[in-house]
């Protein structure tokens, strides 16, 4: 990685130097060659320079955007949760597609291991809702190991009704609180 | 337990001489399981002070109105305002021939509490109760008990347990506890109360989520689930040791609940990877697997006898509520009415089952007879009503409300679904509660 900065950089300088070379022959014509000469070098210096800085610069934003993009891939992938039916466990077609998008990731990522985390809405008894935020956590899990990804790097855990999302008493509420939510370790 | 000491501390229950014997085989005054129970007016009349000195009359005070706050509380007695009353016993005398019952019939009493106070040295004070029935002019109870005026509200409550078995059968709330939820800076913690809200005590500090707790029949252990090792556990703890167990399996471990009489627990499991309710030691070591069938099966309760349990399970589709028995395996399905029944509650006598109902995003209590198996709601249109648990006699359901603000608080009611009200004054939310087996019915007082 280092290497192909310091490469970079160096290509940079050296075809900054060229085109700066071209356009001080152009000025010579019109002015006192001695100080053109001195001015020009003075420029060739300057000008090195800043190319160097822009191609830092350059290179420090696409690693920059790189890891932005790695870092909004993971926040999405934590992000996103798998939305679940009133009282069901079963993945919905929604369900599926997203679990496909974490498939992805976790392929990408081949060192994350995450928790399943399993929730329910505050409708049913705090001992059932245990039981449903299970079912859910393990249907997404077995899910996950149907598409490749290795059942070891997953572990699972219900909340129940313990930590809502939302604490309103809306159908939107409630829909938001039906969720599997991945937490990466 | 601290019970049994202050039991050891009196020299209570003297009968007073010539007295008559309570109790006529199976023949009580009150029946408390009728819903149309119509409530018996009590007259609790001030305290004599037998030697006549003012902390006679302070600690007499005291313990009227602690007699009357506890009369109170039962669903089956009402004390009347003192306003009313013709006579003073604290000056005509307390002993049954010093009654004029007629003072008493005519203004509606039903019943009268006469009571007699003599502090014997600093400290320590001697009551004299009696529970007289005013229309037949007969002594139903009457005792002695010495204390410390620290000891009071024991005192009292002692005598209680005493109306409550002459006039009920049983002995009644009096000498019980209820362990509940609460949030303490956002995390729950298990508590425990008196059986009227007050004394309460946490037992917990795990500072995660803690929940269902379960008190063994003896009173001397409580099972509750938490989270303090990062999943869903069982805890069995010793209240008055520092010993316990927890169930720790792979999966989740969750609702406990005790088998009367013995030491032995059920609750649901996960470890074969789907959810069981299983027997436990009070080790925690699976003794049996007692249901089999794919998907949610939780929340036992076991039936008064033992034999029985009653459990929430989704095997129908929906979850509802079936009886399994223990030994045969034979499972019958008890609701049928409504798509979602859960978190059963067996009742003491063995024939009842509350529950909780959801239709239509209502949350609300119901109670059914095992017999019949017809459904009848006891909340309605007061917030979401969860968690019912009865009171060892019988009488009356604790269950959690949002009904004030919509924070949830425990409340009490009737078994009938009368006078439902906020047991609990304290800050955060309460849920959950299990109310203890009477210590009275325990040890026999």
């Amino acid at each position: 990685m280092k290497r192909k900065i310091w490469f970079n950089v160096l290509m940079a300088v050296l075809v900054a130097g060229l085109f700066f070379t071209v356009s001080c022959a152009k000025k010579a014509v019109v002015s006192d060659a001695g100080t053109v000469k001195q001015a020009a070098t003075t420029t060739d210096d300057a000008a090195a320079k800043a190319a160097a800085d822009a191609a830092r610069a350059a290179a420090e934003k696409a690693e920059k955007e790189k890891a932005a993009k790695i870092a909004a891939a993971r926040k999405q992938f934590e992000n996103e949760d798998v939305h679940f039916d009133y009282d069901s466990s079963e993945l919905t077609a929604a369900a599926k597609t997203l679990l496909k998008a974490k498939a992805a990731w976790l392929t990408e990522n081949v060192s994350a291991a995450v928790t399943v985390e399993g929730h329910c809405d505050e409708r049913g008894t705090t001992e059932y809702n245990l039981a449903l935020g299970e079912r859910r956590s393990t249907a997404v899990k077995a899910y996950l190991v149907d598409m490749g990804i290795a059942a070891a790097r997953m572990n699972t855990i219900s909340f129940g009704e313990e930590k809502p999302l939302d604490t309103g008493k809306t159908e939107l509420a409630y829909t938001m609180n039906r969720r599997a939510h991945f937490a990466v370790k | 337990m601290m019970k049994k000491n202050i039991l050891q501390g009196f020299y209570c229950v003297l009968f007073l001489g010539c007295f008559w014997i309570p109790v006529c085989h199976g023949v009580t005054y009150i029946n408390i399981s009728n819903p149309l129970l119509k409530k018996s007016p009590i007259a609790v009349p001030d305290f004599k002070a037998l030697s006549g000195s003012a902390e006679e009359v302070k600690d007499g005070k005291t313990a009227v109105q602690i007699l009357t706050e506890a009369l109170n509380f039962t669903g089956y007695l009402k004390t009347m305002d003192p306003v009313a009353f013709l006579t003073s016993p604290a000056k005509s005398g307390i002993q049954l021939s010093e009654i004029n019952f007629r003072d008493w019939t005519g203004i509606g009493a039903e019943l009268l509490i006469t009571g007699g106070v003599l502090v014997e040295s600093p400290g320590n004070v001697k009551f004299e109760l009696r529970l007289m029935d005013t229309f037949n002019s007969k002594l139903l109870v009457g005792k002695v008990y010495t204390g410390t005026e620290s000891q009071i509200r024991k005192m009292m409550l002692m005598f209680c347990s005493e109306i409550s078995f002459v006039l009920t059968g049983k002995y009644g709330v009096f000498n019980t506890e209820l362990a509940f939820v609460s949030t303490v800076d956002g995390n729950k913690e298990i508590f425990t109360c008196d059986f009227d809200g007050q004394n309460i005590k946490q037992i917990t500090s795990h500072k995660t989520i803690s929940l269902s707790p379960s008190w063994s029949s003896d009173g001397k252990w409580l099972a509750y689930v938490s989270y303090a090792k990062g999943k869903p556990d069982i805890y069995i703890k010793n209240l008055q040791e520092n010993r316990g167990a927890i169930v720790n399996f792979k999966g989740m471990n969750i609702s406990p609940d005790w088998m009367p009489g013995q030491l032995k627990l059920a609750g649901a499991l996960s470890f074969s990877g789907d959810q069981e309710i299983y027997l436990l030691t009070i080790n925690g070591e699976v003794i049996k697997r007692i249901t089999d069938s794919l998907g949610i099966d939780v929340s036992p309760k076991f039936s008064p006898d033992g034999l029985k349990i009653a459990f929430t399970s989704k095997r129908a589709g929906t979850p509802q509520i079936f009886i399994q028995d223990i030994d045969s395996g034979s499972v019958k399905r008890l609701t049928f009415s409504g798509l979602n029944n859960t978190s059963p509650a067996w009742s003491p006598d063995g024939r009842k089952i509350a529950y909780v109902g959801i239709e239509k995003n209502q949350i609300d209590i119901f109670v059914m007879s095992i017999d019949s198996g017809v459904p009848v709601q006891l909340t309605a249109d007061s917030g979401d009503n969860e968690d019912p648990a009865w009171s060892p006699d019988g009488s009356m359901l604790a269950f959690t409300s949002t009904r004030e603000g919509g924070v949830p608080r425990i409340f009490v009611m009737n078994a009938s679904g009368t006078d439902q009200r906020r047991l609990l004054n304290m800050s955060g939310k309460q849920t959950q509660p299990d109310w203890s087996i009477s210590d009275s019915t325990r040890e026999g007082m």
